[in-house]
């Protein structure tokens, strides 16, 4: 780039040798690279690959749509506010309020819990810890990431559950007048901690790490101009998050969120572990819930036939477009911020 | 020039008092957030560990199947359908990326399309993923389960990895090298094949290894596309086959009696991860562009 002016046109020819439209002429003529059997071949091979995955998006679509039609066509109940037992024995009976439900309750409680300690996490990487702490606290926290999601199932039915028993006895106890901890109509929740409450702190430490690498990222890109004129006016440091690093990487910060979101919203194997059985639709986190990716994988000995089979794959074709949207969106935000 | 060598220590400005207390609130509170993530991880490996060793010690339990009391069978199902998925994923992925990066322009519109579903395809839960290769594979193929199945929906986790991984790695290879090979009239496959693939190896390869570390506990997959079995079964076509993930949940089910083998299995399960994340790591640092960048 330091040959000057004049070099550069004909670099930018050479990396974009020939138009699409022109794909079997050779692009001599530009002034590129010659044009070979095994360009055309390289071209073909990654175009081709880059084709593929929307292909793929495309054909889990159509599949699970296909699969999930004669299903749904066959269900005496109306799928979208069908509350009661899912049942797939006999007429095909299912709807999807409570697993919606369950799905975004717990959601949204981690999402609760580990926003605004991704935040501080973030901030304390980017803007507090001496340089040396920065990197190995960051590593750790990407570290939670790595950690098989049925293990986390494991700990939290077989360790967080248990040492939350306590804890939830005392909020029913005391708080009890609240919709949120009265007593659960299943009581088994209350002796093995297999709550909403103990799921959504599971799901939330397992979130942790996408939204904070997001909102790390972004942070760090807040232009140096900004912080340093916020500190000439005599800020103190909190002063300078408020006024210069938040403003600028908010927006980051929230689509980091729906990412962790999307996340929440598919996972199976740790909620399996830790809240198994249907609930009802009311606030209260002491009960117990299935989400659509829970009632799936706890069903799957039930794949026997096409249409039974349809009636899972039907929720996972919600679960699919909901987390399609919720990604899109945050997609979306980031995009636009770079 | 760091934050802290700017802010004012003389007594010109003096902060008033409600302005310190709220700086060192929030200090105080940034922290605590970090102290709040440590501690669930810290306490997830203390339990993995204090719980899982006993199980693991025993020599029987790497060499062993479950028939014998050991976890061979699993681990060795583990690493088969892992193996099978990044064959599949790593190449995919790659050539993805070199599209993305060599040949889509920015303004096309199948690059933004493909830039797009990569980002569709990396949040898709496991779970639907496991579903669509379950109503392909079975439901409309007929075909049987086995371990192969698995492997396939691993893939469909693992490419989005790869491709954000590789994708990254190219872009920061110099164009300079790029012109410099089209100058000595290198055609463009070859620059790719032989200079910009190799300058950004090593970084392609730290993230092909973490994609690896991610897929290998999937455990969704495992639930409905394979069935459990406690023999050894090497052969990823046909029958069942264990894997960690569903071993953990097999002897989970069986009640308290099994919880020590769950906790053998998982403390087993995050070493092999461990193990990759520790290559990949040492791989990035020994070698390649990013510590020349640094």
């Amino acid at each position: 780039m330091s040959s000057g002016a004049s070099a550069e046109p004909e670099a930018e020819q050479a990396f974009e040798p020939a138009p699409p439209s022109g794909r079997g002429t050779p692009s001599r003529s530009t002034g590129s690279t010659v044009s070979r059997a095994g360009d055309r071949v390289m071209r073909t091979l990654s175009t081709g690959s880059g084709l593929l995955v929307s292909v793929v998006i495309g054909l889990i679509a159509i599949f699970l749509l296909i699969q999930a039609v004669p299903a749904l066509a066959q269900n005496t109940e109306n799928f979208f506010t069908y509350q009661g037992a899912w049942s797939t024995s006999g007429d095909l009976k299912f709807g999807i309020p409570r697993q919606f439900y369950a799905t975004v309750l717990v959601s949204v409680i981690a999402l609760i819990i580990a926003m605004p300690v991704a935040l501080g996490i973030a901030l304390f990487v980017t803007e507090y810890a001496p340089k040396r702490l920065a990197g190995p606290i960051a590593y750790t926290v990407d570290l939670l990431a790595a950690i098989p999601s049925i293990v986390y199932g494991l700990w939290g039915i077989l360790v967080l559950g248990p040492a939350m028993v306590g804890i939830n006895g005392w909020l029913v106890d005391n708080l009890g007048w609240l919709p949120f901890f009265a007593a659960p109509e299943n009581a088994a929740n209350m002796s093995t901690g297999g709550t909403m409450l103990t799921a959504g702190i599971v799901l939330a430490v397992m979130i942790l790490p996408v939204i904070t690498a997001v909102t790390r990222e972004v942070f760090s890109q807040t232009p140096h101009g900004h912080r340093e004129a916020a500190l000439a006016l005599g800020a103190s440091q909190w002063e300078v998050v408020r006024y210069a690093v938040l403003p600028f990487g908010f927006s980051g910060y929230i689509s980091g969120s729906m990412l962790g979101l999307g996340r929440a919203l598919g996972e199976t194997m740790a909620l399996m572990l830790i809240i198994s059985t249907a609930g009802p639709i009311n606030f209260n986190l002491m009960e117990s819930g299935e989400t659509f990716a829970t009632i799936i994988a706890n069903n799957a000995a039930e794949f026997d036939n096409p249409l039974k089979t349809g009636a899972y794959i039907s929720a996972g074709l919600v679960l699919f477009a909901l987390t399609f949207i919720v990604n899109a969106a945050a997609r979306a935000v980031i995009s636009r911020k770079a | 020039m760091t934050t802290a060598d700017l802010k004012p220590r003389t007594g010109l400005t003096s902060m008033s008092g409600r302005r310190r207390l709220t700086d060192n609130t929030a200090r105080v509170a940034v922290t605590l957030a970090v102290l709040l993530a440590v501690l669930p991880l810290g306490w997830l490996v203390w339990t993995l560990v204090a719980r899982g060793i006993g199980p693991i010690l025993d020599v029987d339990w790497w060499t062993s199947s479950e028939r014998y009391g050991g976890a061979a069978n699993a681990i060795v199902g583990t690493l088969i359908q892992t193996a099978i998925a990044a064959v599949v994923a790593v190449p995919l992925g790659v050539l993805v990326a070199i599209y993305l990066v060599e040949y889509g322009s920015r303004k096309s519109m199948l690059t933004r399309v493909t830039t797009f579903m990569v980002d569709v395809l990396s949040g898709v839960p496991s779970i639907v993923a496991a579903l669509f290769v379950y109503a392909v594979w079975r439901t409309t193929l007929g075909l049987p389960r086995s371990g192969l199945v698995v492997a396939l929906a691993l893939v469909l986790l693992m490419v989005p990895l790869v491709v954000r991984a590789t994708e990254e790695m190219l872009k920061i290879v110099s164009q300079d090298l790029r012109e410099a090979a089209y100058a000595l009239g290198v055609p463009k496959w070859k620059t790719i094949l032989r200079v910009v693939l190799p300058t950004a190896m090593s970084g392609i390869i730290t993230g092909i290894m973490l994609a690896v570390a991610r897929v290998m506990g999937e455990s969704a997959p495992v639930l409905i596309l394979v069935g459990a079995t406690r023999a050894m079964n090497l052969n990823p076509f046909e029958g069942n086959q264990q894997s960690l993930p569903l071993m953990m949940l097999q002897e989970y089910n069986k009640g308290p009696s099994g919880f020590d083998t769950v906790w053998g299995a998982a403390l087993t399960l995050v070493i092999a991860v461990a193990i990759v994340y520790v290559i990949a790591r040492l791989l990035s640092r020994f070698t390649g562009p990013m510590k020349q960048g640094r």
